[in-house]
């Protein structure tokens, strides 16, 4: 009876008041751009998005703290003036000094993707994170190592109760939380969107970038994600770390030097390019596609056979279109900028 | 205040008995408990050393796997009782039980999967025992790892002479679950009130040899999905037998 009495009382502990304020979560909906298709994942169907969610998800990729020695964040890789890219580096900084072996993506419009990385390794954008947080050249940290501190720390227990109705971090509210601030990036208001639109149009000059681009760029480059997500050779030797792409994850010889296609929405603020960040500028990128590629080499894609036959005037009319791509109004945004000055350490 | 809060406490202690009486009369459980050996010794990790078929000797330290999808199976009706919670990890360091409250029947086979359905390694965060915070996960490759043995060998030219196999894939020929159907040496008549335990014994010397031969030298580390982890996947089943039932 003793121990029953004993039980009693703790159920009532734990209906009781924790201190953290009521669970009044605020549903927010995530808005489909006009014209655009469905996302391919509904990665919000089980992960409902608030504004709590998306709040504690900012947080936590701003946060240096996750990284073993506190001096990298997820922004440390992903800055959202570079587009949620590395602006200037070729690989990336991990801690202690160390590089990674690749560039960093821009992060934008991810609930449209099914695949992570240059190499699709990951397949779902809410464990994504788990690679750079793990990494030991990235931030090095353990998985009961983030939760420990994310569980002694009173502001995120605020944040957690407030996000989920639990004060206690987990791996599935926490992952849950960044998808749901990474999913919430929406580039959709560049001058190509407004022309679309009908609200602008483009110069001259532009419209016939844009003639350029749909001849020889669009079939992988897709609108209006300007991604089709595939994986392609498209020509870049082999890099002398050896990185064969998407090879390394499925080993079939077929997906030898394939990497993922990148969109080139905000590819104006997200250089270095190519999968080394080995291409420093835009111009020198379409430079490659005209004049670099070995057109004969085995495994290059079928679309990039064929010669692009640009001169100098209308490469440039085609880099001029491609900075229309450039949307600020999603690079200054303060939703997704962080709260105070961002923290560089490398 | 006090007497508000013992009516309360009364009230709710009423319940929690009439609830206990209730389960009496609750049906037949049946335990599955996973009994781990070696060498025909029962397994001890980290402080025994046990010599694989090719003669190479090495020392467990660590030994997990998902069993999903456990479900009694019978020949005689359609039922199909699957455990509450259908994924399990076991860990070899501790024993744990998974229960099942089957349906009154006579059943023939048990039959689960090591491993988890490919649609779980692409479903995101997960919590219970598919947390990534179980170790079980390959955080730059996703998906689960379905078996993990790890341990040392003097035979592994690896750092520290560490082996480590990793089992674990979900696409194309590199899946790496496996469904496991055994049967039992005697059909089991299930009905109310009754309570059994099954011992289902694994063996790990089956591990380096069954339907392919694992050699430490050859092999010593198996980290991630393709045809190396298929084929050890494909010793995982001959791992499992039916014990002791009681």
């Amino acid at each position: 009876m003793f121990l029953l009495m004993a039980f009693c009382l703790l159920i009532i502990g734990a209906t009781k008041e924790d201190g953290y304020g009521a669970y009044r979560p605020k549903k927010i909906s995530f808005k489909i751009p006009k014209g655009w298709p469905k996302p391919s994942t509904d990665i919000f169907a089980k992960n409902k998005l608030t504004e709590q969610g998306f709040q504690l998800g900012k947080k936590l990729f701003y946060d240096t703290r996750l990284s073993i020695d506190s001096t990298v964040s997820c922004a440390s890789c992903h800055q959202p003036f570079a587009a949620f890219s590395s602006l200037d580096h070729d690989v990336s900084h991990g801690i202690g000094n160390q590089f990674t072996t690749r560039n960093a993506p821009s992060l934008m419009n991810l609930a449209w993707m099914n695949s992570f990385h240059w190499d699709g390794a990951i397949n779902h954008l809410e464990v994504q994170p788990l690679a750079p947080l793990t990494a030991p050249n990235e931030m090095a940290q353990t998985l009961e190592g983030i939760l420990q501190f994310l569980r002694e720390d009173e502001e995120y227990r605020k944040m957690f109760k407030a996000a989920f109705g639990d004060p206690n971090a987990s791996s599935e509210r926490m992952l849950k939380a960044m998808a749901q601030f990474t999913g919430s990036l929406v580039s959709a208001n560049s001058k190509y969107d407004q022309v679309m639109n009908g609200k602008d149009t483009f110069s001259n000059f532009e419209k016939k970038g844009y003639i350029h681009f749909k001849t020889y760029c669009g079939s992988c480059h897709q609108e209006p994600l300007f991604t089709n997500n595939s994986f392609r050779n498209n020509g870049y030797p082999l890099n002398r770390r050896n990185d064969l792409g998407r090879m390394g994850i499925t080993r079939s010889s077929t997906d030898s030097l394939k990497f993922k296609v990148p969109t080139l929405r905000n590819v104006q603020l997200s250089g270095p390019y190519m999968h080394d960040g080995s291409i420093f500028s835009v111009p020198q990128v379409v430079d490659f596609y005209i004049n670099k590629i070995n057109r004969s080499v085995p495994g290059l894609d079928n679309n990039l056979r064929k010669p692009i036959t640009l001169n100098k005037l209308q490469k440039n009319e085609l880099v001029y279109f491609l900075y229309t791509l450039t949307d600020t109004s999603f690079t200054k945004s303060k939703r997704f900028g962080p709260d105070g000055p961002l923290q560089f350490k490398h | 205040m006090m007497i508000k809060i013992q009516k309360l406490l009364t009230s709710v202690a009423i319940l929690l008995l009439s609830n206990v009486v209730f389960a009496q009369k609750n049906p037949a459980y049946v335990s599955i408990q996973f009994k781990h050996y070696a060498n025909q010794q029962p397994l001890v990790l980290v402080d025994s050393a046990y010599t694989n078929s090719t003669g190479e000797s090495f020392q467990p330290t660590r030994l997990k796997y998902y069993i999903s999808n456990l479900e009694l199976l019978s020949n005689t009706s359609k039922f199909k009782q699957r455990s509450s919670r259908s994924i399990h990890l076991i860990d070899a360091s501790n024993q744990e039980n998974i229960f099942l409250e089957p349906y009154n029947a006579i059943y023939n086979h048990i039959s689960f999967t090591i491993g988890v359905d490919s649609a779980l390694n692409c479903s995101g965060a997960q919590s219970g025992p598919l947390d990534p915070v179980n170790g079980m996960f390959w955080t730059w490759n996703t998906g689960y790892i379905y078996f993990k043995l790890e341990g040392y060998s003097a035979a592994s030219t690896n750092d520290l002479q560490k082996i480590e196999y990793h089992i674990g894939g979900y696409t194309g020929a590199f899946k790496a679950n496996r469904k496991v159907t055994l049967t039992l040496p005697e059909p089991l008549l299930i009905e109310a009130g009754k309570s059994l335990q099954i011992m289902i014994h694994v063996d790990l010397d089956k591990f380096w040899n069954s339907k392919n031969n694992i050699s430490i030298a050859a092999n010593a580390l198996i980290m991630s999905p393709g045809a190396l982890a298929a084929a050890a996947a494909d010793n995982l089943p001959a791992m499992f037998s039916i014990g002791n039932i009681e």
